[in-house]
């Protein structure tokens, strides 16, 4: 993060050239991106992504909180997916225990993170087609966002923050009539898809703003640490939940969607396939979810009934033990990656046996794509930085922890 | 997922030996950072987790350096090791050797200090 932001143009001594201030407070960088670009008339000589500015210290602050509390730091990390971080974290710590949820609480970790991956997915679509002018795709994604909005408020409380899924489980069961309305949103939602396209994919406008711009190709794709959509636009199958599985992602049918041309429009249609994707493997999570608990049998980490806590004095000591001292993890290392809507999410927590993560380290998806911004946008048009920027959705929360 | 196999080298031998791996196929540098085990005298241990695009296989390497003999860079083999090395300079004050742009990245360029040090209190310094 560079202290001298804030002009907004410079002329370089000796050089046509001229330098470019973009952001960090710019409507089209998704959040507090600043980019120095270095221009030669219209085109882009030099970029440099510059961050920091929403560096908020969550790595030092989960060294000093309990196993459980870290779980509310992590839904602030990537905002947009707060359920995918919160299955990543989980997964880590449940690694290190070596502790086995049972089968409803990995069916409704899928079930929520697909759901996740939508409401992600609804905002990059809605945000960078605003970014290139097509309002009215904005207003349509949003107002199906609001109901996976008010899914995930049902399900936790919170519409954003939630904070669900708990290391052995979930946090409150999940309550009755939430898997009808999940039903009703799956069966609503395909159409909902079909008119997004109808509006973009043979857009005169959008294709022309978007197709054959901020072209990667897959070694520089693999050499610059790019994953998610990204990759899969420039043709590499990979995607976690199929080669390395996590949460039951290998008991469910679904196709990975590619594309090869390694363009905006191609992260586009990868995205934009993935929705019917997510859409499917919801429907077949909602067809299968297997009854039962919905939190690992495990005294001294996962919290007891509340019940159970007006009959039992075990449940209270329990209870009272968790949340004033936490639960001791054993001492050794874990990373946990994961396919989040961005790309390879991974967890990386170091246990010294203690109640709190001695190290807590996030491998943000957008940090790693971010750092190949420049790559795409080198040589290109200023106009299409802001179409590339969309293309390749960073949520600034993730970049800067 | 399963835990990955751990390569632990000395720094003299780290740009080898993650050259070899390289070759070996561990194309993707997924993640590179630092756990800080003060006051032991070698404090900073470097995690690397790569990854192979072609046999889906991981491998994590690691090593362990002193403030004063910190290893080379990686960002000569993998790009991607640019970022994740300066971020793990700026709040740990490693400054891996040769790396091309070794600045400030999270915190202000006038920072004082680097915040995930264990000797750094997690309220900073009032």
């Amino acid at each position: 993060m560079a202290t001298t932001a804030g002009v907004s143009v410079e002329k370089i001594e000796g050089s046509r050239n001229l330098v470019l201030n973009m952001g960090p407070q710019h409507p089209s960088t998704h959040g507090v991106l600043r980019l120095r670009l270095e221009l030669d008339g219209e085109m882009i000589v030099k970029a440099e992504p510059d961050i920091g500015y929403l560096h908020t210290g969550i790595e030092k602050s989960a060294e000093a909180k309990f196993y459980q509390q870290v779980v509310t730091l992590t839904d602030r990390i990537d905002y947009l997916a707060p359920l995918t971080n919160n299955l990543c974290y989980v997964l880590a710590v449940e690694k290190l225990l070596q502790l086995e949820p049972p089968p409803r609480a990995r069916w409704m970790r899928v079930l929520l993170t697909e759901l996740t991956r939508l409401n992600s997915h609804l905002v990059w679509l809605g945000t960078h087609a605003l970014d290139i002018g097509a309002m009215t795709v904005f207003l349509y994604c949003f107002r199906e966002r609001e109901e996976i909005l008010h899914i995930f408020e049902m399900a936790s409380g919170q519409r954003m923050m939630t904070s669900y899924f708990r290391v052995g489980g979930l946090a409150p069961e999940p309550p009755l009539g939430l898997l009808e309305r999940i039903r009703k949103f799956a069966d609503m939602f395909p159409s909902k898809i079909d008119e997004y396209e109808s509006l973009l994919t043979k857009n005169a406008i959008w294709v022309g703003r978007t197709r054959g711009i901020g072209y990667m190709s897959a070694q520089d794709a693999v050499a610059w640490g790019v994953t998610g959509p990204c990759l899969r636009a420039v043709g590499l199958p990979l995607d976690l939940r199929k080669t390395a599985p996590y949460s039951d992602y290998d008991k469910f049918q679904f196709d990975v969607p590619l594309r090869t041309e390694g363009d905006v429009f191609a992260r586009y249609q990868v995205r934009v396939a993935e929705m019917r994707e997510s859409v499917k493997i919801i429907r077949q999570a909602l067809d299968g979810m297997p009854e039962g608990a919905w939190k690992a049998d495990a005294p001294g980490i996962t919290l007891p009934d509340r019940d159970q806590m007006k009959f039992s004095i075990e449940s209270l000591i329990y209870h009272f033990k968790i949340v004033t001292e936490g639960f001791n993890v054993p001492a050794g290392e874990a990373y946990q990656a994961i396919e989040s809507p961005r790309g390879q999410m991974g967890y990386y927590i170091v246990s010294d046996g203690g109640p709190k993560p001695y190290r807590c380290h996030m491998r943000s998806p957008s940090f790693a794509n971010l750092q190949a911004l420049p790559k795409m946008i080198e040589g290109r048009l200023l106009a299409d930085v802001v179409a590339i920027i969309g293309s390749i959705d960073i949520v600034l929360g993730d970049v800067d922890r | 997922m399963q835990e990955a196999s751990t390569l632990t080298v000395a720094p003299a031998e780290w740009l080898a030996t993650a050259t070899r791996l390289k070759a070996d196929g561990f194309d993707l540098l997924c993640d590179l950072t630092c756990v800080d085990w003060h006051p032991e005298p070698d404090r900073f241990e470097i995690v690397c987790q790569l990854y192979s695009t072609q046999t889906q296989g991981w491998q994590r390497f690691k090593t362990r350096c002193s403030e004063a003999a910190p290893p080379p860079t990686l960002s000569i083999l993998w790009p991607s090791a640019n970022w994740f090395e300066r971020e793990v300079f700026d709040l740990f004050g490693v400054r891996f050797a040769g790396h091309p742009n070794l600045t400030r990245m999270m915190m202000p360029d006038d920072w004082v200090g680097h915040p995930l040090r264990k000797d750094y209190p997690t309220e900073g310094y009032r």
